[in-house]
């Protein structure tokens, strides 16, 4: 369980990693933390010819609040916006859904944008993007964009990432006056990853539902009404099939009743 | 910007429990092979090489991490804390190291580096932990051998005494 | 004062928590030292038709690929315990078997370029049909496995004991329970590991392995290398990371990197990693049960009918099919049942092969046993607890001897329940339940009475073959226990065992054994349980499984150092001018009883041997004793087929209460009580170690972990992501309870205590999940998902 050889780049700027990715395009792979990538290295399922390690871009780092959004750079760890003394009030479904990631060994090391980029589809971080309708920021040798987090997600473990491009930052909009949230999740065993995962933003008019665990990425619906008969709607039309933890069966039910809990318990926390 | 070939051996520079150390590695080459193979510190433990079972894990700038899922080259200029490091010196154990062997917390001994580096730097910071907060964090380590039960009671005596003591590490 | 008994501090921590320990991989490599790593069958089944290595071995860094051409050049079939045509190598021999079965090695400067040069060799599969569930196996249309065989059912043993048929046909009642097994396995932190080496100048091997015994394989090793057992030097790490059974299963790839050395003409390193682990170390078996009882109707058992079809895999590694015959004495568990039948067959399937895993038969058995003792009680409306009592082993009895011919040594059975429904607080977990089913919870309680044997005998395998077999292969019976003792010139103890320690803290009790012969304190006295059979005391019987060794173990170090104290006395008696039998060993001293000024140093009587023999009768020289020890109970199989499989017999009675949670089908246990009667407690605190550690195994057993493969044979337990070992955060700490009843057997009148919550704790939350639910058939493990959907079809 050893990684097959590849070149190993330290990025001391945005430019050079750009360069790099321009040139190697989808030979290359961005290392950041490194907690999802590493083991994909150690089995030899990834198996790039150029690592570009990123943690060393000064450009790249921080957490700035601006226009009511929080924007993560691609250095920061997941310990180091868990630990942002503003979360809980600026944006409470982070601070809730966060310490669900895998574990505190592993939070300390891997990175917030690093989550969004891997896409896995039970993740906890791509949910609250989708949730909260944040955007991607990405950028190459051809220039910077953002894409929404809807349209970032195409498929399992897939992205709207060109492959020259890295993520730059993702932006978490903040709580806005009314807004009420919440977030479950039901795995097997504490810290593993989520057979469902629930988050829901509760307006006066209505409620966003996304879930992650059971469809090829993380999906979400508006609500007017969070009737059973909507919920079970919404279940039974995702994509979703058996696997060793869990029947799709299994799991349109856990949408069902954990989605009910959480927007009730989303609604119940505007008021 | 330095570009690591493959084939090639380049210098890693640690510094490990104070000491600066350094040692050649490819650039696939993992931390755990790093730290046990080319710098002998053969405590860190290897146990199953994709960031599960927590054996390996060590202190990485600060905060407990798993070695294995770190390439050396990712840490070089990086402090590093293994638990080669905890006890004060030869022949004495750290506050928490008495308090696993008076507990019977351990068994092979095989995990029981990686839980002592997580709870050394966890008690640090939450100095009066419950038993369910302590099992919380525990649960990012596999133990085979105990059932956890002493682990958790070693971490609450040790907190207890840590606490009384004023020791931090 | 006594040593024993006590919960001292254990030597072995202090080096384990400063990451001083010295397991395999932390062992400096000898000069040379190459490193192996293993390419492995994606398929179940497939012939080969060829392999390309001229890749691989031009690669770089690359010393030798090793393939079957080779293993069956230098080597020979690993023999098992059954009289089959089958033959069974470390390495793929022109077919797999097994996804993860061996088909080349590749000797390489470091793993990461051996890793590298297994991705050059091209192999040239033609897949077979696939035979994976035991029911498969029976049929005979099903996808032979072993073309000597001609099926793939290995062994068909049908056994009958008392009156089975009469007891069926006067009963009131007849109870049946049908189990579908699963695999899974104790998976020590540590992998396996090995160091291999060969001398060709002496045709010897020189093999240090994460090997646990038993020793009984270092015959088959032996055979399978083609060389005599003495030119097979076999050593084992001073620190291991656990076992639990599982690193008996290293011992085809001690054969198979032996050759590769040998091949190679270096040393060689491997490490196994964990996909390997999991997939192709060894499993615990799988099997299919169907058992039924004729009961009467107040509960009382009359007799047993056991269908077992045990499911070693693709091949009988021994000591194989042992987990399918270690139970045989005592099939009828805690219970006093004087009819039973029995048919065992052993089958073949396209899986990883079996091997010792912790419980080793006695999870399978008394999961069907249990479940039927529930059923029981469902089916005819009493208390469950009930249904045990009626039916348990009554007291003053003992030794009991079984229908089956195991002999229980000691115990009361009904006043140890008795005790743990006291002291557990039952009545209370009863009123949490009526409490939590008032408001509509789903609110179970299981209860589980068990017998644990410890101290194998090592004949009972020679059951699976029939009496004339037997006669022919001559009788085996018995089980070597060694414990060595030596004085050296300063007078200072030290000692050798051959238990093969995993972690369990042999070092210490042996310590406190021979510190409370000789007077002495533990900390005097320095243990070494490495193990070289080149140069230690040891039986086939050696190593560390079964729960030997505080009963059998610990029993040989007690007599060795009676043998000493013996001579010592002696000696002492001529200087104090007392007799012998007035001699007294305390506070370091020996000494005249009554009068202890009269004293000589330990230390300096210790080592007149060394300094002034020609003092001493020939009778009275002290420098080193070993001790063999085989107790006279553990006799061969009788004509009738009657066993006693193992030495000693302990007593639990489990009992818990939990939840099952009426939307997610997620399991909370509220209250886990567990009592055991495990004769003399050496150590408590290690005791308690092995009850919790067991019983975090047993949950995960009953709740999380399961080696599945799909229907096409693939493997999907491939991770630690996929094989769900519990965490602090899933194992609750269980009430442990204690009831002692020395054995007669066993010199310090302890038995083994460190397999059995895997035994009885997977059927008592079943149990509980069973009562919570009101379903008849559960099998382990119990999902979410799986749960969740029986409370959701109710």
């Amino acid at each position: 369980m050893k990684p097959a050889p590849f070149d190993y780049v330290r990025a001391e700027s945005l430019a050079e990693a750009h360069d790099v990715l321009a040139a190697e395009g989808g030979d290359a792979a961005v290392i950041a933390g490194g907690q999802s990538l590493v083991p994909l290295l150690s089995m030899r399922m990834a198996r790039p010819k150029v690592l570009i390690d990123i943690m060393h871009i000064a450009e790249l780092d921080g957490i700035a609040m601006d226009n009511n959004t929080i924007r993560v750079s691609a250095r920061v760890r997941q310990a180091e916006l868990l630990a942002w003394p503003d979360l809980a009030v600026r944006q409470p479904l982070l601070a809730q859904a966060m310490p669900w990631i895998g574990h505190w060994q592993t939070r300390s090391r891997g990175t917030v944008c690093g989550s969004i980029a891997l896409a896995d589809p039970s993740a906890e971080l791509p949910l609250c993007l989708l949730a909260l309708g944040g955007e991607v920021t990405l950028s190459s040798k051809q220039g910077r964009r953002s894409v929404e987090a809807g349209d970032f997600f195409t498929g399992l473990m897939s992205t709207a990432r060109r492959d020259d491009e890295l993520i730059e930052q993702v932006s978490f909009p903040c709580r806005r006056p009314g807004e009420g949230f919440a977030f479950r999740e039901f795995a097997r065993r504490h810290g593993d990853f989520a057979i469902v995962a629930c988050a829901a933003v509760a307006t006066e008019k209505s409620v966003q539902l996304a879930v992650s665990g059971v469809a090829d990425r993380p999906v979400v619906r508006d609500f007017d009404d969070a009737s059973d008969a909507a919920l079970a709607a919404f279940a039974s039309e995702l994509d979703t099939r058996d696997d060793l933890h869990a029947t799709a069966e299994y799991r349109r039910m856990l949408v069902r009743e954990l989605g009910r809990q959480t927007i009730e318990e989303a609604r119940r926390c505007r008021a | 910007m330095p570009r690591l070939s493959p084939d090639a051996r380049h210098t890693v520079r640690v510094t490990v429990n104070g000491r600066a150390l350094e040692g050649e590695a490819e650039p696939r080459m993992l931390l755990t092979d790093f730290l046990r193979h080319k710098l002998g510190l053969t405590g860190t433990h290897v146990g199953c090489e994709h960031g599960v079972c927590g054996a390996c894990t060590i202190q990485i700038d600060g905060a407990p991490a798993r070695a294995c899922l770190t390439l050396a080259v990712q840490a070089d200029g990086a402090d590093i804390r293994t638990v080669e490091g905890l006890a004060p010196e030869p022949g004495r154990l750290s506050i928490l190291q008495e308090a696993f062997r008076r507990h019977h917390a351990l068994q092979c001994g095989f995990c029981t580096a990686g839980i002592l580096m997580s709870l050394n730097w966890y008690l640090a910071r939450t100095p009066d932990p419950s038993e369910v907060e302590l099992r919380e964090f525990l649960s990012g380590h596999i133990c085979r051998c105990t059932g956890y039960v002493p682990i958790v009671a070693a971490a609450l005596d040790a907190a207890q005494r840590l606490r009384e003591t004023g020791e931090q590490r | 004062m006594n040593w024993v008994g006590q919960s001292i501090e254990r030597v072995e921590d202090a080096a384990l928590l400063t990451g001083r320990g010295r397991y395999i991989d932390d062992l400096a490599a000898p000069p040379g030292c190459l490193h192996a790593a293993v390419l492995r069958s994606p398929h179940p089944h497939a012939a080969i038709r060829a392999i390309d290595v001229s890749a691989a071995r031009a690669a770089k860094g690359v010393a030798a690929v090793i393939t079957a051409d080779d293993v069956t050049q230098f080597g020979a079939p690993l023999l098992a315990g059954v009289k089959a045509n089958i033959r069974c190598w470390p390495i793929a021999v022109e077919r797999v078997r097994y996804v993860g079965e061996p088909v080349a090695v590749v000797i390489a400067a470091d793993r990461y370029l051996a890793e590298d040069a297994l991705e050059l060799i091209a192999v040239d599969y033609a897949p077979l049909p696939i035979t994976l569930r035991p029911a498969d196996a029976l049929k005979p249309d099903s996808a032979v496995l072993h073309e000597g065989l001609g099926s793939n059912i290995a062994s068909d043993r049908s056994f009958r004991y008392g009156d089975p048929a009469g007891a069926f046909a006067r009963a009131a009642h007849r109870v049946s329970v049908k189990v579908d097994y699963p695999r899974n396995s104790c998976t020590p932190i540590e992998t396996y590991g090995l160091i291999a080496d060969y001398d060709p100048g002496e045709d010897a091997y020189d093999m240090l392995a994460t090997f646990q015994g038993p020793f009984s394989i270092h015959a088959v090793l032996a055979r399978a290398l083609k060389v005599p057992g003495n030119r097979l030097r076999l050593r084992t790490p001073p620190d291991s990371g656990g076992s639990f059974g599982v690193k008996q299963g290293i011992f085809p790839y001690i054969a198979l990197m032996g050759i590769a050395a040998r091949v190679a003409g270096r040393p060689v390193k491997w490490i196994e990693d964990r996909l390997e682990h999991l997939a192709a170390s060894v499993s615990a078996t799988n099997r299919m049960i169907t058992l039924e009882a004729a009961v009467e109707a107040d509960g009382r058992i009359t007799a047993l009918a056991w269908d077992q079809v045990e499911d070693v895999g693709a091949h009988i590694r021994a000591p194989e099919p042992a987990t399918l015959y270690r139970m045989h004495g005592n099939l009828t568990g805690a219970y006093d049942i004087a009819n039973v039948s029995v048919r065992n067959r052993v089958v073949m399937t396209n899986k990883t092969p079996t091997g010792l895993n912790r419980g080793f038969g006695g999870p399978q058995v008394y999961y069907a046993l249990e479940r039927m003792m529930q059923r029981i009680a469902v089916e005819l409306q009493l208390d469950p607890l009930n249904v045990i009592r009626r039916n348990l082993v009554p007291s003053g009895v003992f030794p009991f001897r079984t229908a089956t011919g195991g002999l229980l040594d000691s115990g009361d059975y009904p006043a140890a329940v008795q005790q743990a429904i006291d002291e557990g607080g039952l009545a209370e977990l009863r009123a949490r339940q009526q409490q939590a089913r008032a408001e509509g919870r789903l609110y179970g309680v299981g209860m589980t009475a068990v017998v644990e044997p410890s101290v194998s005998n090592m004949g009972y395998i020679t059951t699976v073959l029939t009496p004339a077999e037997r006669r022919k292969a001559g009788p085996k019976n018995g089980a070597q226990a060694t414990a060595t003792i030596s004085l050296d010139p300063g007078g200072a103890v030290t000692v050798h065992v051959s238990s093969v320690p995993q972690g369990q803290g042999h070092r210490t009790v042996v310590a406190q054994i021979v510190a409370d012969a000789f007077g002495l304190r533990p900390s005097d006295i320095r243990v070494i349980t490495e193990m070289d059979t080149a140069r230690d005391a040891w039986s086939i019987a050696s190593g560390n499984y079964a729960s030997r060794f505080a009963p059998a173990v610990g029993g040989a170090v007690q007599l060795a150092c009676e043998r000493i104290r013996e001579k010592l006395a002696r000696a002492a008696a001529a200087q104090l001018n007392v007799p012998a039998d007035e001699i007294e060993f305390a506070a370091s001293r020996v000494r005249a009883r009554g009068n202890p000024d009269n004293a000589l140093p330990f230390a300096r009587l210790a080592a007149t041997a060394h300094w002034a023999p020609g003092t001493l009768a020939d009778d009275d020289q002290a420098l080193r004793e070993t001790v063999f020890w085989t107790p006279p109970q553990l006799t061969a199989p009788t004509e009738e087929d009657g066993i006693n499989s193992s030495l000693c017999h302990g007593f639990i009675f489990d009992f818990c209460g939990l939840e099952v949670d009426r939307i997610t089908g997620a399991v909370r246990i509220d209250k886990y009580v567990t009592m055991h009667d495990c004769g003399r407690v050496l150590h408590p605190g290690m005791v308690a170690g092995q009850v919790a550690g067991g019983f975090a195994q047993a949950l995960g057993a009953a709740l999380y972990e399961a080696y599945v493969y799909a229907d096409d044979g693939s493997f999907i337990s491939g991770t630690l992501a996929d094989y769900l070992m519990p965490t602090s955060a899933e194992v609750p700490a269980p009430l442990i309870l204690h009831f002692e009843s020395p054995s007669p057997f066993t010199p310090l009148g302890a038995k083994g205590v460190g397999e059995g919550n895997c035994m009885s704790t997977p059927v008592c939350i079943a149990n509980a999940v069973a009562d919570a639910l009101g379903v008849k058939e559960l099998d382990l493990p119990l999902t979410p998902a799986k749960l969740a959907a029986l409370v959701h079809a109710a």
